[in-house]
């Protein structure tokens, strides 16, 4: 009975205690930037590396810079398992911090990105799907708060098979490529794209479909090593799945050279569980792999030295650099929108504003120090995603290296597609696009 | 002293069988819907609404739904992500084949169509029971949702494979689903519907139909023997559940999420509603709701809980430790009353009656 007692008093005190929650934190010269990350459950080998590149990057603005032109940048972190769920929790618990409110929301997860855009678009705050989420939010008529830059999931389709057009001596023609891919909806970005380029180029394209979480591939690779024999395989899987299909395709006897994985098929986390096996495996990346970028030693020496900073553990890995850039891009939005609102809190509103005036050109990526970690983008009213570039980059057994140049995704047909697709999603939710050319 | 039914006497036989016979829970009932119908919308912000409230709401329901099926009739069911994809599905296509239907019609519909498929996966029931009816009820959830992913006419050929509620209102402009949804009004409508729909569950659990659900969950041979029908009352449980789950689905679809894939009603979906039930207690209306609100809102506080006092421990631990406390709490409950917190709450209102004489 007593114990009783005190779990009723106890959940009596959570009751009342739990409105306090949602209170903002008393602050002045803040920019807050909410951080959906997920350092633990099955992505959490992922997600950890992620989480640290923003963390490290904002820890040195704030140290070498004081915060974006003398506005402080704050940040808290919420746990979403990489549950949609709870990714949509922890956005509605974090959209209102801050003295002006979420900067702009970076989900790290297709699921969560299709929840938030329809809430994050009511609620003028920014979503920043880097390298996820719809493709088709692109079109900034149709989605104005949602950002792809610098490419989506069918842009990398699309630079992947350039690559193997390329290492084909440029025909395609009769060539028999498969796609594994995540049974979910971000495994099934690509196909679009791939069946649109099968018919163009002339390639035999063959689906299949892993079914969540992807330790169980025996029976795909067996039918792929020994019946179908395809020239190349396309990977389109996450976490788990991606060292089993290399681990299955090694045991298959499946070239590894013949075998190019998606940017979230190509962390460390992916390969060093497959060992040996892994070496020759290649995936398409956007961001810089190691850690010889000067912002890389401006960590070492103002964050880390300093007793500061998270990534100590997983310092120049390919997440990890991928949150660098990730945190650097939102960053570069808001100093953006400063130009143009003044250099204080922002809303997202205004950084929406930066996000869709942002021009990243070379010189000024050599200036933050992230040079060879990125490549230009420059986004619009109408384009989010910034033509932005793909490298492919192959795993030798110790890190990731750069075997191509950066790959410019054949945009023309792409931006076709984007239209078709968003188009249609305007019609089903009555959106009525905004016209550009205004702008 | 204060809480017993001496001195109210009953003049009627409809008085007599009453929901709540009891002056005092009659009061109870009505303060607490007045707390959620007036104080809550005022007091709780769009966090509380969308990010807790409503999912417990949309939990609730798919909780009654199961409650009715496991918890009554005595079928053990994994299948309820399976029939919530079904409801949230048929909502869709109803939705986006035919705009001009009014949402209410639209869940209503999404339920009677999640219904026909539970009768279906139902049918084995007749032959099977226990455990082995629980791996049939497995095979429902993974055909069902195979088959959402797999074929592109359930979600309109969308790259993703994703659906996307439209804007959808329920009078003149205040919209249930879409850009323009008030979170207060999202709120306020599940609160309703799901009122009425508890009402409804609980009725039909006192009529003659769920008597009969209850004589087949206690004893199936006894039950055929005097008369019940297990055919009837078997599929019938089947249908009412999948009723229920499939309008929880569809909720779950538009009203809360917006957007949804059909992993999103994946296996662990089935079990956080078996959950639901058997911590709340199997076989009562009041044990969905309070297992929906352990199950949904107590992680979300337990996250909450460092931040508000202060503490700062990074997310992770705050993520482990949550595991290990909601892990722990369910055993203790399991511990402390097997039989669920409705048990809890029934023995808490005889000691109540007693107080302060107990004997």
């Amino acid at each position: 009975m007593n114990l009783k007692k005190m779990l009723l008093s106890a959940v009596a005190a959570a009751v009342v205690a739990t409105p306090l929650l949602a209170m903002p934190a008393a602050a002045q010269n803040e920019q807050f930037m909410p951080l959906l990350v997920y350092r633990t459950g099955p992505y959490a080998p992922s997600g950890i590396p992620l989480a640290n590149g923003f963390v490290d990057y904002f820890e040195l603005l704030n140290a070498r810079d004081g915060g974006i032109n003398g506005v402080k940048i704050t940040w808290e972190e919420c746990e979403t398992n990489y549950n949609n769920d709870r990714g949509v929790e922890c956005y509605e618990r974090l959209k209102k911090q801050g003295p002006t409110g979420a900067t702009a929301f970076n989900p790290y997860a297709t699921g969560i990105t299709y929840a938030l855009i329809e809430r994050a678009t009511a609620d003028k705050i920014p979503v920043f799907s880097m390298g996820y989420g719809r493709a088709d939010a692109t079109i900034g008529s149709v989605f104005p708060y949602v950002f792809t830059a610098p490419a989506t999931y069918w842009a990398g389709a699309d630079a992947i098979v350039q690559h193997i057009q390329k290492q084909e001596k440029g025909s395609l023609k009769g060539k028999k490529i498969a796609l594994v891919y995540h049974d979910s909806a971000y495994g099934k970005e690509p196909i679009a794209t791939l069946e649109a380029l099968a018919k163009q180029e002339g390639y035999q394209l063959n689906l299949f479909p892993v079914a969540h979480p992807g330790l169980e591939q025996k029976a795909t690779w067996l039918q792929i090593g020994r019946q179908l024999r395809p020239d190349w395989v396309i990977m389109w899987g996450w976490g788990v799945m991606n060292s089993t299909a290399i681990k299955e395709a090694s045991a298959v006897g499946f070239p590894m050279n013949k075998f190019v994985g998606i940017w979230w098929s190509g962390s460390e986390a992916d390969v060093r569980p497959a060992g040996a096996a892994a070496k020759g495996y290649m995936s398409a990346s956007f961001t810089g792999v190691g850690a010889g970028a000067k912002v890389h030693s401006d960590i070492r020496d103002m964050v880390f030295a300093k007793g500061k900073g998270m990534g100590k553990d997983t310092f120049g890995e390919a997440l990890y650099n991928r949150g660098i850039v990730n945190a650097a891009i939102m960053i570069e939005a808001v100093r953006t929108a400063q130009g143009k609102f003044g250099n204080k809190p922002l809303t997202g509103e205004q950084v929406q504003w930066g996000f869709e005036n942002l021009n990243l050109t070379q010189e000024v990526i050599d200036k933050l120090g992230l040079t060879g970690l990125m490549s230009p983008i420059k986004l619009s009213c109408n384009d989010h995603e910034g033509g932005g570039s793909i490298v492919i980059q192959q795993w030798d057994g110790k890190q990731w290296n750069f075997i191509s140049d950066f790959i410019k995704p054949r945009r023309e047909m792409l931006t076709k597609m984007y239209e078709a697709s968003a188009m249609q999603y305007a019609k089903e939710k009555g959106i009525t696009p905004r016209d550009c050319s205004k702008m | 002293m204060i809480y017993r039914e001496a001195g109210q006497f009953k003049t009627s036989y409809a008085a007599d069988q009453a929901i709540f016979p009891i002056r005092l829970d009659r009061i109870g009932i009505a303060v607490c819907l007045a707390i959620a119908y007036l104080a809550v919308p005022a007091v709780a912000n769009d966090y509380w609404l969308l990010s807790i409230l409503v999912p417990f709401l949309v939990f609730s329901l798919a909780a009654i739904g199961l409650n009715i099926l496991t918890g009554y009739a005595g079928q053990l069911s994994l299948g309820t992500g399976g029939f919530m994809a079904c409801g949230a599905f048929a909502a869709y296509k109803l939705a986006t084949s035919f705009p001009d239907l009014h949402i209410i019609i639209v869940f209503l519909l999404s339920g009677g169509v999640a219904a026909a498929v539970g009768v279906l996966f139902g049918l084995p029931s007749l032959r099977i029971k226990g455990f082995y009816l629980a791996v049939a009820t497995l095979a429902a959830q993974f055909f069902l949702i195979w088959m959402f992913n797999k074929f592109g006419w359930f979600n309109n050929y969308s790259p993703s494979g994703v659906i996307s509620a439209p804007p959808m209102h329920l009078y003149g402009d205040v919209y249930l689903t879409g850009p323009q949804s008030a979170p207060v009004n999202k709120y306020l409508f599940l609160l309703t519907f799901v009122a009425l729909m508890a009402l409804l569950a609980k009725n039909l659990t006192r009529c003659k139909i769920g008597r009969s659900w209850m004589a087949i969950r206690d004893m199936d041979i006894a039950a055929e023997i005097i008369g019940i029908k297990p055919l009837v009352a078997k599929l019938s449980a089947f249908a009412v559940s999948s009723f229920f789950i499939g309008v929880a689905g569809a909720m779950w679809a538009f009203v809360y999420t917006g957007s949804v894939e059909a992993l999103a009603f994946d296996i662990n979906r089935s079990f956080q509603v078996l959950f639901m039930i058997i911590i709340g207690g199997l076989g009562s209306i009041l044990g969905s709701f309070l297992g929906a609100g352990f199950i949904v809102l107590l992680p979300i506080f337990l996250n909450n809980v460092p931040g508000l006092i202060g503490w700062h421990i990074p997310v992770d631990m705050i993520a482990h430790l949550e595991f290990m406390i909601f892990g722990a709490l369910i055993i203790f409950f399991l511990i402390v009353e097997p039989h669920g917190l409705a048990r809890l709450w029934t023995l808490a209102k005889e000691k109540l009656r007693l107080w302060p004489f107990p004997y």
